[in-house]
């Protein structure tokens, strides 16, 4: 495998048999799933189901009980394997450096690993700002920034790695449906411009419907199924028919 | 956390590539310090003379006043007093900063942008309380000889002219002695340094956890002064 190759082309993602527990508590209980290169996938599950966890332990960022997660098919635990793809993930928080300004949070990236002089990595991250439509705010400290800014700033940050695997957490959930459908759009875009791997941890079914190829729901630390969203359109399961028809009822409608 | 100092002593080349964030942080020390430092220092100073300086000059041991409160200050009183001061003004907030960071999540993000936390983080905060601590210790040492002669010269029971006490505390108080004061605040400087940085790092729960290892930087970086200072004051007797 020539370096050259394994830094630009998208890459697989494989889940083994991953188990977590947090004291005590048995949090991941064994999920197995692939992505292929270059497809958007979205794992969908009730609130607690495990998702966050998930993609913290694709990223490497926790280490599991038991399992494997294999990136182009070596594990993350070998030496080298996580430095040799670009990746990143999109925090449910945002998290921000609070410390920093909003330009250099996105440009840190840049900056720190010294991969562009500074000059280029202002425009770098005017560009990345706008993509999220939060042109000019450079300047601006995150503390000044509502909920949903701090999350298209944290996916500027992520842009700006020009990432061969992109994970969002939740990426809409603090926006407004429009907002969330230029976040949607920009996914879609991401994967046809630079070719990326995308995993998306989201609540929001049109967001789902919209960008995936292939849906995941997962609930209570399991996955309950996987297929393109057509299949899971009409799979009868009724927890995942309640998951995705769940409508607010006013209890005095006629 | 002997981890951390090692995996800091190795990442020292990359120091210089770090040198922003280390004047930032030297800036804030010193902003935070140097007032604190030479008004503490000099009121310890003055309590020393007044202490010790009448006991003396009753028995005729007047001489002895300028090198008993020199070499006290110097050896002593600056290097672990002052090391306390910043053990709770830098410590702490390092400890609260660098534990936010983590329950936050901003240390989550650095790793996965393939920033190592100790390079970006700990380093530059190491390398800059170990550069300004012994800096402040001078300005103390400087001070507290400052604060003994004028409570010396001022009051009435000890009455030793200015000149005549930095005269006899040269007699006693050489480079020697300031330079081991000086290298022992060095020691200590690491030692709060590294411990504030572990705790900072290994906080875990939310601003309650970030409270406890507040805490626990500044006592556990007490405790080991006090007993690195039994051991470097022992080491360096000779
Ligand atoms: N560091 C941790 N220590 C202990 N328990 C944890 C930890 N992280 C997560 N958990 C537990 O794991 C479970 C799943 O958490 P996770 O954050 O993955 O949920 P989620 O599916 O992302 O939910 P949401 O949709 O609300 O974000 C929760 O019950 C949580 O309490
Ligand atoms: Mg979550």
């Amino acid at each position: 495998m020539s370096h050259s190759q394994s830094n630009s082309a998208a890459v697989s993602v494989q889940v083994r048999g991953l188990r977590r527990s947090y004291n005590g508590q048995e949090v991941l209980k064994g999920l197995d799933f692939e992505v292929k290169p270059g497809e958007i996938f979205v794992i969908m599950g009730p609130s607690g189901s495990g998702k966050s966890v998930l993609l913290k332990h694709i990223i490497g960022l926790e280490i599991p009980d038991a399992g494997e997660i294999l990136i182009n098919d070596e594990s993350i635990q070998s030496p080298g394997v996580m430095e040799k793809h670009r990746m990143a993930m999109v925090f449910q928080s945002g998290a921000l450096l609070n410390s920093l300004t909003v330009g250099e949070n996105v440009g840190l990236y840049l900056s720190e690993h010294q991969l562009l002089a500074p000059a280029d990595i202002g425009r770098v991250v005017s560009e990345k700002l706008e993509v999220v439509g939060l042109k000019g705010t450079e300047d601006k400290m995150p503390n000044e920034l509502s909920g949903g800014m701090k999350k298209r700033v944290a996916i500027a940050r992520a842009l700006v790695v020009e990432p061969q695997l992109i994970l969002y957490d939740e990426p809409t959930s603090e926006l407004d449906p429009l907002s969330a459908v230029v976040i949607g759009e920009e996914i879609l875009k991401l994967k046809d411009r630079v070719h990326v791997t995308t995993i998306v941890v989201s609540h929001d079914r049109d967001l789902a419907f919209g960008v995936a190829d292939r849906i995941a729901v997962i609930n209570d630390g399991r996955i309950v199924s996987i297929g393109t969203p057509e299949e899971i359109k009409h799979i009868s399961d009724p927890l995942i028919r309640k998951f995705l028809t769940a409508d607010f009822k006013r209890p005095d409608s006629r | 956390m002997v981890l951390l100092f090692w995996r800091t002593l190795l990442a020292l080349p990359l120091a210089w590539r770090q040198r922003e964030k280390v004047y930032d942080q030297l800036f804030e020390i010193g902003n935070a310090s140097l007032l604190m430092v030479c008004i503490l220092s000099f009121f310890i100073g003055g309590v020393i003379a007044l202490q010790t300086g009448p006991v003396l000059v009753e028995r005729g041991l007047t001489s002895a006043v300028g090198g008993l409160v020199g070499i006290s200050i110097a050896k002593e009183l600056a290097p672990v007093m002052m090391s306390i001061l910043i053990a709770g003004r830098i410590g702490s907030a390092m400890a609260a900063e660098i534990g936010s960071m983590r329950v936050y999540q901003e240390i989550d993000a650095l790793r996965t942008m393939n920033i190592n936390p100790i390079h970006y983080l700990v380093l530059p905060r190491i390398t800059a309380i170990a550069l300004a601590v012994p800096l402040l210790v001078i300005f103390s040492i400087l001070a507290g000889w400052l604060g003994g002669a004028a409570v010396s010269a001022a009051n009435g029971r000890i009455d030793i002219a200015f000149q005549a006490f930095f005269q006899n505390l040269r007699e006693i108080v050489g480079l020697r002695e300031v330079a081991n004061g000086v290298f022992k605040s060095f020691c200590f400087a690491l030692v709060v340094g590294v411990v504030s940085c572990h705790q900072g790092l290994i906080t875990i729960g939310g601003p309650r956890g970030i409270g406890r290892s507040v805490t626990k930087a500044v006592v556990n970086s007490i405790v080991l002064i006090v007993i690195l200072d039994y051991a470097l004051t022992r080491l360096l007797l000779k």
